[in-house]
C-alpha cells in the first residue's frame, strides 16, 4: 500500500525550478532514503508534502490526501524533523517537547517521552537557547518518535548528533519500521541511508537521477577489485567496462561494471591469480559517480 | 593582568567601530538633534520670562517633578527650562544607548560563539572587553562635545559656555556610567537577555529612586546616579562635583568588569544557573498559549508603560487653563475650538496620541507571526496538526485584546492623574469614551497587518509606514493646516474628536466593518500562500 505518492511534482520559485517533476513512493512499512548533496531540492520538496509550500505543477498525495488542501489532517498521522531545528530561546527543551506533542494532537505518551528523554541522554530543564545544534535536534526527534505517527518525514535529522547518539537514532527509525511504520529520510550521510533504508531516491538539482532498491541501483553500477597475479595482467586497461586501474607493485586495483565482470575475471584468471578481492559499490561510489558524471556533462 | 591580557586591543576597537559606525552615527545624530532643537522650540514658544513663568507654574506639581526632576523654577530662564525638561530624561536615553552598544558586543557576542573565534586568534583574555570601552568612551566623548557645544553655539544668553560643557559632560559620562553597568551585568550573567534586562531594571531602579527621592526625600535622590544628574543643577549652580562623583563610580564599575572577567571561564557567568521547567504547563500548550507566552514579558511591559504614559499626561492638567490662555504658541498645536475649554481640547488631543501609542504592541503583536515564520520556527508548528487559520487567529486574538488593554490602561492612568490634580476632574465615562472612540482605527491597524501577513508578508512593515503617516498628519494637521483630505486618509482621521465633538457612530461603525474585512482577507490569503523558510 502506498501511503506517499508524487507525480511529476514541480514547485517553481518565479523561474527557477527548485524541485522538476519529481516522483516518489513510499509504501507502508518501508524506510525511502531521498539522497542528493545541499541545495538539491530535498527540503524544498519535503515542505511542499508538509503543505509549507503549494505545488507549481504535479500532484502530491499523503494517505491518499491532497498535501496541500488536507494538511491538517495528514499531520495527524505524521511526525517532521526538520534539518534545522530553530527553537523559542526562553522556552526550555521539556517545554517544547511537550507543546509538540501536544499540538500533533492524540494522547500524550508521557511514558514514550521519558524513555527517549533517556536514551538520547538529553537534559530538558535547560532553556533551549542554551542547546548546541545537536540537542535541538534531539527536542524534535524526542517529539517526533514520542507521538503516535504513520509516516516519519525526517530531514537531515542526524547532522549534529554524535555517533552515539547517531546509532540511538537508527534503533529508533529500525523500531519505527519494525512496527510497521514508514518513513521518509533525507539524508547526505550515505553509511546511514545504507544502513538504513530499503529504498532510495537520488536527486540532484531538482531532477530524481535514479531510484530503486539498494540491489537494484548497484546492479548500475560498478565493483571494486584487487587482484594479484603471478604474472602481470596485459592489455585490461583497452577492456570494454574497465575503469580506474592502478597498480601498486603486485597489486592491482580497478572498477569493472556488472555487466562486464565475467568477462574480466576469464581474462585475470589467465595470469595466475594469487589472491583477489571484491567489494561491492559503496552509496557513496555510486552517488559520486552520478554526481561526477552529471558534473561532466554541465 | 599582565601584557597579554590585552593584546590586539586596538584592532578589536577599530573593528567593533566599523560594525557599529551607522548605528553609532544614527544615535548621536538623533540625540544630538533633540537636545539642540529643545531650546530653539523653546525660545519660540516662550520669548518672554512671563511665558517661561507661566510654564514654570504648570511645571509646580509633584507628578512632573517625579517626571523630569526638580528645576530651578524661581529662575526659569531658557537654559533652566531646557535642562530641568530634557537633562534627565535625555541621559536616560543616553543609559539606553550605552546598554544596548555595550551588551552587543560583549555577552551577546559571547552568547553566540563570535568570541570564541576571535579569542582563537592571538587576542588577549579581557581585550574584547577593553576594546568595547574604548568604542563607548569615543561615542560618549564625542555626545558630550557635540551636545556641549551645539548648545553652546545656539548662543542665547541663558546658555553659557560652562553650563553647556556640563550639560554635554554629564549626558556622556551618565552613558558611560550606564555602559559600566552593562559590563558588570554582561560578566555576571550567563546570556544577553538577562544581561540587558538586569541593566534596563538598574536604569529604571535609578529613575525611581530619584523620582521618589524629588517627590518626598531629597537625600534619597542623592542615592541615585540619576538624582545626581539633577543634583548638577546645569544652567544654574552648575555643580561640578557631581560630575566627579558619577565618573567615580563608573571607574569603580569598569574596574569590577574587567576584574570579574579575568577570573571567570568564556562563556560562563557567576549567578546560579537554575533549571526550567521539564514539562509545559498547560496553558502554554496551544498556538495561542504559545502565541501568549512568547510576548508575555513584552506585553506586561508595554502596559505599564502604558499605564505611565497616561498617568503622565494625566498630572499636567492642573493649571492648563491659565497656561492655555496665556500661550499663543501653544494653542495654536492644538486648534481653536471657541466654544471648548482648553483642557478639553488638550485632552482630544491626547486621546489621539495614546490611542496612537496603544496601537504600536497591538500591531507588534500580530506582525510578530511573521517574525516567527522568517525564523523557520512555524514549520514545526504547522507540520503538525495546526491549521494556519489556527495559527494566525491565535496571533489575532492577542492583538486585539492588546489594543484594547492597551488603551484602557492609558485612559485610566490619565483619568487617575488628572482627577487628582484638578479640582474639578472630568467623569470617568467621559474620558474613557473619549480613548475608546480610538479603538475601531486600532483595528484598522491590526487588520491591514493581518492582511499583508496574508498576501505580502514582506512589505508588512508597510503598517508602520502608515501609523507613522497618521501621527504626522493628525498631529501636526492643526500647526501645518492641511487639507482635510489629507487626514481622512488615515482611519485616525475618521474618528469624532471627544470631548470637544459630538459622537458620531457611522464612521466608529465603518471601520469595525472595514477592520473585520480585511482580517477575513487577511486569513483567507494566508491560506493560500507558500511558508518561508529560512
Amino acid at each position: 500500500m502506498t501511503l506517499l505518492k508524487t507525480e511529476n511534482l514541480t514547485k517553481k520559485f518565479g523561474s527557477f525550478k527548485a524541485v522538476d517533476e519529481i516522483n516518489i513512493d513510499v509504501k507502508k512499512g518501508e524506510v525511502y532514503g531521498f539522497i542528493g548533496p545541499n541545495g538539491a531540492g530535498k527540503s524544498t520538496t519535503i515542505r511542499v508534502l508538509l503543505g509549507m509550500l503549494k505545488a507549481t505543477g504535479g500532484h502530491a498525495s499523503i494517505f491518499g490526501k491532497d498535501v496541500w488542501r488536507d494538511a491538517v489532517d495528514i499531520h495527524k498521522r505524521i511526525a517532521y524533523v526538520p534539518g534545522d531545528v530553530n527553537l523559542w530561546p526562553n522556552l526550555t527543551g521539556g517545554e517544547v517537547i511537550d507543546l509538540f506533542m501536544k499540538l500533533h494532537g492524540g494522547a500524550m505518551n508521557k511514558q514514550k517521552r521519558k524513555e527517549l528523554i533517556q536514551k538520547f541522554n538529553f537534559d530538558p530543564s535547560k532553556k533551549c537557547r542554551t542547546y548546541s545544534k545537536g540537542n535541538r535536534q534531539k527536542v524534535s526527534l524526542i517529539a517526533a518518535f514520542a507521538s503516535d505517527a504513520d509516516l516519519y518525514i525526517l530531514d537531515e535529522p542526524t547532522s549534529g548528533l554524535d555517533p552515539l547518539m547517531e546509532r540511538t537514532f537508527q534503533e529508533c527509525v529500525m523500531k519505527a519500521s519494525s512496527e510497521g511504520k514508514s518513513i521518509l529520510l533525507s539524508s547526505h550521510i550515505l553509511s546511514e541511508v545504507e544502513r538504513l533504508c530499503d529504498r532510495v531516491g537520488i536527486i540532484r538539482d531538482g531532477h530524481m537521477i535514479e531510484s530503486g532498491t539498494l540491489d537494484e541501483l548497484r546492479h548500475l553500477t560498478r565493483t571494486n577489485l584487487k587482484v594479484e597475479t603471478k604474472q602481470n595482467v596485459n592489455d585490461l586497461e583497452d577492456m570494454e567496462g574497465v575503469h580506474n586501474v592502478a597498480r601498486h607493485e603486485k597489486m592491482l586495483s580497478l572498477q569493472v561494471d556488472t555487466e562486464s565482470l565475467d568477462k574480466v575475471i576469464r581474462h585475470v584468471s589467465q595470469f595466475g591469480v594469487l589472491k583477489l578481492e571484491s567489494a561491492p559499490p559503496t552509496l557513496e561510489d555510486l552517488f559520486m559517480r552520478h554526481y561526477e558524471g552529471a558534473g561532466g556533462e554541465s | 593582568m599582565n601584557q597579554q591580557s590585552f593584546a590586539n586591543t586596538r584592532r578589536l576597537t577599530v573593528f567593533m567601530l566599523r560594525l557599529d559606525r551607522w548605528r553609532i552615527l544614527i544615535w548621536l545624530a538623533a540625540l544630538a538633534f533633540f537636545t539642540l532643537v529643545v531650546p530653539i522650540a523653546f525660545s519660540d514658544l516662550y520669548p518672554d520670562q512671563q511665558d517661561r513663568n507661566t510654564m514654570a507654574q504648570t511645571m509646580e506639581n509633584p507628578a512632573m517633578t517625579a517626571m523630569v526632576g526638580p528645576g530651578a523654577l524661581e529662575d526659569y530662564t531658557l537654559g533652566a527650562m531646557t535642562a530641568h525638561q530634557m537633562l534627565l530624561l535625555t541621559a536616560v536615553i543616553a543609559g539606553l544607548m550605552n546598554i544596548l552598544l555595550m551588551n552587543r558586543h560583549t555577552r551577546s557576542d559571547e552568547e553566540d560563539g563570535r568570541q570564541e573565534l576571535i579569542r582563537s586568534l592571538p587576542v588577549g583574555k579581557l581585550s574584547n572587553l577593553n576594546a568595547s570601552f574604548n568604542v563607548l568612551s569615543l561615542v560618549n566623548l564625542l555626545l558630550a562635545i557635540i551636545t556641549g557645544l551645539g548648545l553652546y553655539a545656539l548662543g542665547f544668553e541663558s546658555m553659557g559656555l560652562s553650563g553647556s560643557l556640563l550639560y554635554g559632560l554629564i549626558l556622556g559620562v551618565t552613558g558611560m556610567f550606564f555602559a559600566g553597568v552593562t559590563a558588570l551585568m554582561a560578566q555576571i550573567t550567563e546570556n544577553a537577555r538577562t544581561a540587558f534586562g538586569f541593566s534596563m531594571a538598574l536604569l529604571l531602579i535609578a529613575y525611581l529612586i530619584r523620582a521618589i527621592g524629588d517627590v518626598s526625600n531629597e537625600a534619597l535622590s542623592w542615592a541615585s546616579p540619576l538624582g545626581w544628574v539633577s543634583g548638577a543643577e546645569v544652567y544654574g549652580g552648575n555643580n561640578w562635583w557631581t560630575l566627579l562623583l558619577l565618573a567615580g563610580s563608573t571607574i569603580i564599575l569598569m574596574v569590577l568588569a574587567f576584574y570579574l572577567n579575568a577570573i571567570r571561564d568564556l562563556d560562563a557567568g557567576f549567578l546560579p544557573s537554575r533549571p526550567g521547567q521539564k514539562h509545559a504547563s498547560r496553558r502554554l500548550l496551544s498556538p495561542f498559549g504559545l502565541a501568549f507566552r512568547l510576548q508575555r514579558t513584552g506585553i506586561i511591559s508595554w502596559a505599564i508603560a502604558m499605564f505611565l504614559v497616561g498617568v503622565s499626561y494625566g498630572s499636567v492638567m492642573g493649571d492648563l487653563e491659565s497656561f492655555f490662555k496665556s500661550n499663543e504658541a501653544v494653542r495654536q498645536v492644538f486648534g481653536r475650538e471657541e466654544d471648548a475649554s482648553f483642557t478639553m481640547q488638550f485632552v482630544s488631543v491626547l486621546m489621539f496620541v495614546m490611542a496612537l501609542i496603544a496601537t504600536l504592541p497591538a500591531v507588534m503583536a500580530v506582525l510578530k507571526l511573521y517574525g516567527e515564520e522568517k525564523r523557520g520556527r512555524l514549520d514545526q508548528l504547522l507540520g503538525r496538526a495546526v491549521s494556519r487559520k489556527r495559527m494566525l487567529t491565535g496571533y489575532l486574538i492577542i492583538a486585539v485584546m492588546n489594543g484594547a488593554v492597551m488603551l484602557s490602561l492609558a485612559v485610566s492612568g490619565l483619568w487617575l492623574a488628572g482627577a487628582s490634580v484638578t479640582e474639578e476632574p472630568f467623569e470617568f465615562g467621559k474620558i474613557f469614551g473619549a480613548g475608546l472612540a480610538y479603538y475601531p482605527a486600532t483595528l484598522v491597524m491590526i487588520g491591514l497587518g493581518v492582511f499583508l501577513i496574508g498576501f505580502a508578508p514582506k512589505l508588512s512593515s508597510l503598517v508602520w509606514l502608515y501609523l507613522f503617516y497618521s501621527f504626522v498628519v493628525l498631529y501636526f494637521g492643526n500647526l501645518f493646516q492641511f487639507s482635510d483630505w489629507v487626514s481622512k486618509l488615515s482611519p485616525f482621521g475618521y474618528i469624532p474628536e471627544l470631548p470637544v465633538e459630538e459622537m458620531k457612530w457611522l464612521p466608529i461603525l465603518l471601520l469595525t466593518i472595514m477592520a473585520i474585512g480585511l482580517m477575513i482577507a487577511g486569513v483567507f490569503g494566508y491560506r493560500k500562500r507558500d511558508i518561508q523558510g529560512e
